[in-house]
């Protein structure tokens, strides 16, 4: 199990799997042998690499690597996909026969020559040595210890606590028939601490983590980034003893900054991705340039902030990510799109396309999804409200695309009374209307915070990390769904 | 490419002798390999095609009660005996945990029943015909009425797995399962909004999967009768259940009732094994070796036995579902129940987890009410598994003296879960096993709606 060293990825690939650009030219012209619009290959080797800690004790040590070859083809609105996990140049050729069964037949080869294309990312957003990512097994369960600690000398209620470190290193290539040769090294480092709490006969959970495309330094570093994380789940933990039942019905709500953020990831993100407006499934289909949110809004997602765990130098199609803003003062301005649909809708692909494994095709996915920072004093937002729900950590949310009807779940909320933050809630569910939600926010706070990094969005089964982002905001009713008529 | 594949369990088997040889007092080895394909048809036309391949090894090694994990797809001789090595280090630089070790030998399946689970005469279907039936199964959709305007597409989807399984123990295993799976979301128009629904059926055996025109049918009556849906008031009324969402209510409570929630402590379930935690009504079967049952097996992620586990008899809690681990952690016998992914710790998870049928018609359950909602689709994460907390976003069809009227969307529900089942106040007699875990329409006698 050679550690892949310091190689540029391209060349760590032909050396593995023993192939050339001629191996890879001639699989994408088999592949383009039916009547086709465009083909590409992508190459992952992924090693996962995860300690967990419970009461203590590692529960779970784990190392996995895994690789292989993904080849589509696409075809006018037809996608064809196979993949393989052995590398070789047989597999690919009968991947690649496999792929182009989607495509009439009767074309003449088209021939494809790797070296027009441009071959570097054009930016370098994570720039983490793989012996800056890993760290010997007893320095990371060193780390989990002293997490354990940290969270139970938090508060004497915490009866246990589960830790879990996971560092990941992908390295990706993608070959297409335009010519491009693209590669990366994608790090990625996480850290979740769950505590349990316990306290007259009553038992109460927090979770927190953090990470990003960072070095292990990220933990340690910054004042020991990882006890802070082990402290806030022990607060989230122990904060739930004094919660109250939760009001049901339409009112007033405060988001904090940061993770509620996932409010856009649901509301207008998802919506908004380029296959679900090509099909005319969306209910934000046909609504661009006009109003989807109040003036006080500006919506981006944004694949190229440093370190971010939803940040990427290139989709998993080869494509450079960028900023791209998709809500600006309230209008609608912008779709998310990989290469298919970008195609299929007449406009340039936006850098969003990007699937889970070599396992999967791409689809149209959001990176790093906030919104801009306001001109408002958070703690004038509170005040600003008589009754209403302060809402500033949230578990996960969904959305029907069509009805555009989403739903995301308070994890700690208070109650706001008189302009004052109250008592805890228990969760709530907090559900909307996608394309109308946003007009109602009449406050938006200049504190901007994007999220710690542990977001995954999910789609067609697809898992990819993702990042979110908000300032403090007021929405004007909006339905909690507690138990408290 | 031309060597003949070894059968997956002497990869397992060799995998295990080489990490016995280098070191590991105990270790299990799994061994995957799966193909699938996926046929998705959009608007009467191919939209994707979608063929895969995975073959796996995962290994556990112990040295003594220090144990570790990892999985490959880096089958070739030479790479197994690095592997190996590299998990038995590992493990090394572990501590102890007292706990950890493999399953008591006397627990071993030792029989190897006919499940009824592999009919690899399916998977002969050719291209042509897989698009056919995703196409039929759309076009009966679209059919169905002028207000289907669009879809989403209908999929076809083949799978045969190969699992192989051996331990340090002596046992050595496997088994081969095939699934047949096939779906269709329409979307309606009506007045300027749109509504999206689907239907699906799935089975083992391609003959028993439902035709496509009724599964099209059947998509398209969903879809219908949610156009023109609008929220009600907030209020407390009693709560219906069609079969498809009472299932997700039986899925949290089989996630509570499962090891890992309960030795950490993070269960609504704890501590309540021979207590009532639902109404009278209310038994729960997990049945590992059910004929036919989409989540069937001879044996478990550690070579137990698979077996049948009352969980609740007439509203009480009579078992908890537990791997090896989590049963020494509280002091109980595994149960059959573990289950792994390649390249993880097993950990105990529901098989054919299902709600007894009652005596009743799902007519006379939605008759049964006078003011209440009839819930089809749910939405979000909102369940805490430590309290039983539940708040979710929810969808259906408002119930007005017995009959239903409007369709309803953007209302959420919420309760807690261990007053919810003991408000099951009707179970119908409409259980279908179209998914693992599966229920009959049931009542609830009371929860709160938040809406307008």
């Amino acid at each position: 199990m050679k550690q892949q060293d310091d190689l540029a990825p391209q060349t760590f690939f032909f050396e593995r799997f023993g192939l050339d650009a001629g191996t890879l030219e001639a699989t994408l012209g088999s592949a383009l042998a039916r009547r086709a619009d465009f083909a590409d290959l992508y190459f992952e080797f992924r090693t996962v690499q995860s300690v967990a800690l419970e009461e203590g004790l590692v529960k779970k040590t784990t190392h996995s690597v895994s690789q292989g070859v993904g080849v589509r083809v696409l075809a006018g609105e037809k996608t064809g996909y196979a993949y393989s996990d052995e590398v070789t140049a047989e597999r690919l050729q009968l991947a690649a026969q496999h792929a182009r069964q989607i495509a009439a037949a009767d074309a003449a080869t088209a021939a494809v020559d790797l070296r027009r294309g441009p071959g570097e990312p054009p930016h370098e957003l994570y720039p983490v040595a793989p012996d800056a990512l890993a760290r010997p097994l007893p320095e990371r369960i060193a780390l989990l210890e002293r997490v354990d600690r940290a969270a139970r000398a938090y508060d004497p209620r915490i009866t246990n606590v589960i830790a879990s470190l996971s560092l990941e290193e992908k390295l990706v290539l993608v070959a297409n028939s335009a010519g491009e040769l693209v590669s990366d090294r994608q790090p990625l480092l996480r850290l979740q601490v769950s505590c349990i709490a316990e306290h007259g006969g009553r038992r109460h959970s927090g979770s927190f983590g953090g990470g990003g495309r960072v070095p292990f330094e990220f933990l340690v570093g910054d004042d020991e980034r990882a006890l802070a994380f082990a402290r806030e789940a022990a607060r989230q933990a122990v904060v739930a003893f004094d919660a109250v039942d939760t009001p049901a019905g339409q009112m007033t709500v405060v988001l904090g900054p940061g993770w509620p953020g996932v409010l856009l990831h649901e509301a207008v993100g998802h919506g908004l991705e380029g296959d679900f407006n090509r099909k005319g499934t969306s209910a934000f289909s046909k609504l661009m340039g006009e109003r989807v949110a109040s003036e006080l809004c500006t919506v981006v997602d944004d694949g190229t902030l440093p370190s971010r765990r939803g940040s990427l130098n290139v989709d998993d199609e080869g494509t450079p990510t960028r900023r791209n803003v998709l809500i600006e003062k309230g209008r609608l301005v912008g779709y998310l799109q990989d290469r298919l649909n970008a195609r299929l809708m007449g406009v340039a692909p936006t850098g969003n396309g990007r699937r889970e494994s070599f396992m999967h095709y791409p689809m149209p996915r959001m990176t790093n999804t906030f919104m801009l920072a306001g001109e408002d004093d958070p703690e004038d937002i509170i005040r600003s409200v008589d009754r209403g729900l302060y809402a500033v950590s949230f578990g996960g949310g969904q959305v029907d695309i069509t009805n555009g009807k989403f739903v995301f779940s308070a994890s700690e909320a208070y109650l706001i009374e008189g302009g004052r933050i109250g008592a805890p809630v228990k969760d709530a569910t907090l559900i909307g209307n996608g394309p109308d939600v946003l007009t109602r926010i009449s406050r938006v706070g200049a504190d901007l915070k994007l999220d710690e990094g542990v977001g995954v969005c999910g789609k067609d089964g697809q898992s990819v990390p993702v990042g979110v982002g908000l300032p403090t905001i007021r929405i004007d009713g909006l339905t909690v769904g507690g138990t408290q008529t | 490419m031309s060597t003949p594949r070894p059968e997956l369990v002497d990869v397992a088997t060799a995998a295990v002798e080489r990490a016995r040889r280098v070191g590991a007092t105990a270790c299990d080895a799994v061994m995957i390999e799966v193909e699938s394909s996926s046929t998705a048809v959009r608007l009467g036309e191919v939209e994707t095609v979608k063929l895969s391949r995975e073959r796996r090894l995962g290994l556990r090694c112990f040295v003594g009660q220090a144990s570790a994990v990892a999985s490959t797809a880096d089958l070739a001789p030479g790479a197994l005996d690095a592997f190996a090595s590299q998990v038995v280090e590992m493990a090394r630089a572990v501590a102890p945990d007292p706990v950890a070790g493999l399953p008591d030998p006397a627990l071993l399946a030792r029989d190897f029943p006919e499940l009824e689970i592999a009919d690899p005469a399916g998977l002969e279907l050719s291209p042509e015909e897989r698009v056919e039936r995703a196409r039929r199964c759309e076009a009966a959709a679209l059919g169905a009425d002028p207000r289907l305007v669009n879809s989403e597409g209908a999929d076809f989807a083949l799978s045969a797995a190969h699992v192989a399984y051996a331990s340090s123990l002596g046992f050595a295993g496997s088994y081969r399962s095939t699934s047949y799976a096939l779906s269709v979301a329409p979307v309606a128009a009506q007045d300027g909004s749109m509504q999206r629904d689907y239907w699906y059926d799935a089975s083992r055996s391609l003959a028993r999967l439902a035709d496509p025109e009724s599964i099209g049918r059947k998509a398209a009556e969903r879809v219908l009768r949610r156009l023109g849906a609008r929220p009600v008031a907030t209020q407390q009324v009693p709560v219906v259940f069609d079969p498809q969402t009472a299932a997700t209510l039986l899925s949290h409570l089989a996630s509570a009732a499962c090891g890992g929630a309960l030795y950490r402590r993070a269960s609504f379930l704890l501590d309540r094994i021979g207590q009532p935690i639902a109404s009278a009504l209310v038994t729960i079967v997990d049945d590992g070796r059910m004929p036919r049952g989409l989540a069937s097996r001879p044996f478990d992620a550690e070579g137990v036995a698979t077996r049948r586990n009352v969980v609740v008899e007439g509203g009480v809690l009579k078992s908890y579902l537990l791997d090896t681990y989590a049963a020494r952690k509280l002091d109980l016998q595994t149960t059959g129940s573990a289950a792994r992914s390649v390249g993880d710790v097993p950990g105990a998870t529901p098989t054919n987890f299902h709600l007894a049928k009652g005596a009743s018609t799902p007519e006379q359950v939605i008759a049964s009410v006078e003011r209440g909602l009839y819930v089809t689709g749910l939405s979000g994460f909102g369940v805490n598994g430590v309290t039983g907390d539940y708040s979710r976003g929810a969808s259906g069809l408002w119930i007005e003296n017995g009959e239903l009227t409007h369709p309803v969307e953007e209302v959420t529900i919420a309760g807690n879960l261990l007053d919810m089942f003991r408000g099951i106040e009707m179970v119908a007699d409409d259980l279908v096993f179209r998914s693992s875990i599966a229920s009959p329409t049931v009542k609830i006698g009371r929860m709160t709606v938040a809406g307008r």
